[in-house]
């Protein structure tokens, strides 16, 4: 009995550490993004609320805050109301399988740094992706405005269309890791890479698979809606597309849970092909093993930060793709080049094993 | 738990079906039963089948229901008006009829079943060797042939839809 | 063992397949027809596995795995079978689709 308590407790803090952790980040990635984008186009960004701006998040959540919370007349008032939270809840459930750190051993009891290790942890998140187009359709349609519709309606085609793609790109890492889980996957990334080349070499799946990688990193830019594949939600282009009608903390859980996503799909590229918490040199250390759990998150939360500056980067540098362009490229080049992939990564497997 | 999860689950998917075919709006009907599907995902968890459980949040409620929500949403649907005949005695009958239909199911089943044949993958094995990897030694092994064809198949709707819906036919 | 007996597994899935019969008979929009059909065929994928649970094989599983891919290519063609009579006809009540009656 008190064993279930204390399992139950153990769950309910590593979860709140999650969502803790994951709504910061969400705050202060708004700040980044301001900052990240002045600097690229040669400006500062804020930096008069506080230090370097950093209490800038708080001064805007306390502005939408006090913002009129309008539900307009001509909407569909249950499922207006219900579509931000339709959005959100999957991208923050889909944090719950990512191992973010190495299963440390504190006060006695071996504690996974990850909510639930569930065997087929990989696509969860998949199904996770799936179910965030419903936020779009019913955003899109609720508000009862042709631009909205248009835009919720792009908006999801594009989602669904590059989830092919994205799935496509990630067969490769299945077959070699041979785990769906992503605890196996990381640690099939300890080992070093190749008995000819230096041990602290790792085998890394960015060193296994590095079209898989570039696959990976489009499709997840169009899955998160960031440019150059916001066409739906852009403001110049269609009136900031399916969130049109959305006013105070409704508009703010859409860039919200397009903030979790990113965080997301960060943190599952570093997962994937870049050995997660793994660092070469850190297992010989000489250390506590609370204080090398403490290292391995620590270092799993650096590799997430830098592939969110990558989204941030890339935001300035390349152009809008135009619908049909951005439709042409999810079919027309992802899926033949991870089937592509796929191919000949099976046929290097089984050269291998023979 | 166990009992407790699933009673949960039973009640909300039996009641949106309820509110999936009682709702006149085809909208809120095709929500309900993306409701009813996350249900079902649940119910294979409960049943240790949990490669099935993604698949079906997948395909049914993340590729099939969106595909429905997009025909809704372009075909503009809305309340229709009320038709000149009113259909009542048929539509009491066929109710009728399917309650008894149901009556006779729950009774079947209700009772103590004849066991079949087991098979020789236990509960135990199969969580020793991972769901997945069972699964797809099964699907590999004896189900090859439907395999292929459903590949098959695949492509033949891929190609009926992309014509059925050309403007020039 | 589980604590849930197959047959409450069993009963759930005749109701629900119950309620998929009376959509399909009851409702006149064909679209609202095709999602009673999909209901059925969900009943009946909860039946495979709770039998394949409760025989220890994993040849129902296998069988979901397979009549949801049918059902998958089926939805497609009758979708598009829907918007094709649609842009005819103006209509999707299935009485006023019947040109191929006597």
């Amino acid at each position: 009995m008190w064993v279930l308590l204390i399992e139950i407790a153990i769950i309910l803090v590593k979860i709140g550490v999650v969502v803790g952790i994951m709504f910061f980040l969400i705050a202060y990635l708004s700040l980044a993004e301001r900052r990240v984008s002045a600097f690229i186009q040669d400006r500062l960004g804020p930096n008069r609320v506080g230090y370097f701006g950093l209490l800038q998040p708080l001064a805007d959540g306390a502005k939408f805050f006090f913002k009129e919370d309008i539900i307009p007349r001509h909407v569909h008032k249950v499922l207006y109301v219900m579509a931000p939270m339709i959005i959100l809840v999957p991208a923050l459930l889909a944090f719950a399988v990512i191992p973010f750190g190495n299963t440390t051993t504190i006060f006695g009891r071996p504690i996974q740094f990850q909510i639930a290790d569930i065997n087929v942890g990989l696509l969860f998140i998949f199904a996770m992706a799936t179910l965030d187009v419903y936020g779009l359709l019913i955003g899109g349609w609720a508000s009862n405005n042709k631009y909205s519709l248009i835009g919720g309606l792009r908006g999801s085609a594009q989602l669904i269309s590059y989830e092919v793609g994205l799935g496509l790109s990630i067969v490769g890492i299945f077959m070699i890791c041979g785990t769906l889980r992503l605890n196996g996957i990381v640690e099939f990334q300890t080992a070093a890479l190749a008995g000819f080349l230096p041990a602290w070499i790792p085998r890394w799946n960015i060193f296994l698979q590095p079209l898989a990688f570039v696959l990976f990193a489009i499709a997840s830019l169009a899955e998160t809606n960031r440019i150059p594949f916001d066409l739906p939600e852009a403001e110049a282009e269609i009136v900031a597309g399916y969130h049109t009608e959305y006013s105070s903390f409704k508009f703010m859980m859409f860039p919200m849970s397009e903030y979790a996503n990113m965080i997301t799909w960060s943190a599952l590229a570093v997962v994937l092909f870049f050995g997660g918490w793994h660092l070469p040199g850190v297992e010989h250390l000489p250390l506590p093993e609370f204080i090398r759990g403490m290292v391995y998150f620590a270092i799993f939360w650096g590799k997430t930060a830098f592939f969110l500056f990558c989204y941030l980067w890339v935001r300035w540098t390349y152009p809008r793709l135009r619908y049909d362009q951005l439709m042409k490229l999810g079919w027309v080049f992802l899926i033949p080049v991870g089937l592509l992939n796929t191919m000949v990564t099976g046929i290097v497997i089984l050269l291998l094993q023979g | 738990m166990e009992t407790a999860l699933f009673i949960l689950f039973s009640a909300v998917a039996i009641i949106s079906c309820l509110l999936v075919i009682l709702k006149k709006n085809p909208l809120i009907s095709a929500l309900f039963l993306v409701l009813t599907f996350i249900c079902f995902a649940g119910f294979y968890v409960l049943l240790q089948a949990q490669f099935v459980a993604v698949l079906q949040l997948i395909i049914y409620a993340g590729a099939i229901m969106v595909l429905f929500l997009f025909v809704i949403m372009l075909l503009d649907l809305g309340v229709k008006q009320a038709r000149i005949f009113n259909l009542f005695f048929q539509k009491s009958l066929g109710v009728i009829f399917a309650l008894g239909f149901c009556l006779f199911l729950v009774s079947h089943f209700g009772r103590r079943l004849i066991p079949g044949r087991k098979g020789d993958l236990p509960a135990a094995v199969v969580e020793a060797a991972g769901n997945s990897e069972t699964f797809a030694m099964v699907l590999f092994t004896d189900y090859l042939l439907p395999f292929e064809i459903i590949s098959i198949l695949l492509l033949a709707a891929v190609i009926g839809a992309v014509v059925l819906t050309r403007k020039k036919l | 063992m589980s604590t849930v007996p197959i047959s409450w597994y069993l009963i759930v899935s005749a109701i629900i397949f119950t309620i998929g019969v009376i959509g399909v008979v009851t409702r006149r929009n064909i679209l609202v027809v095709i999602m009673c059909i999909e209901m059925m065929l969900n009943a009946v994928n909860l039946t495979l596995v709770a039998f394949s649970r409760f025989l220890d094989s994993m040849d129902g599983q296998v069988c979901v795995f397979l009549v949801m891919a049918v059902a998958a290519a089926e939805v497609a063609v009758g979708l598009a079978l829907i918007l094709a009579i649609f842009r005819k006809r103006e209509t999707i009540n299935i009485e006023d689709i019947n040109t191929m009656k006597w």
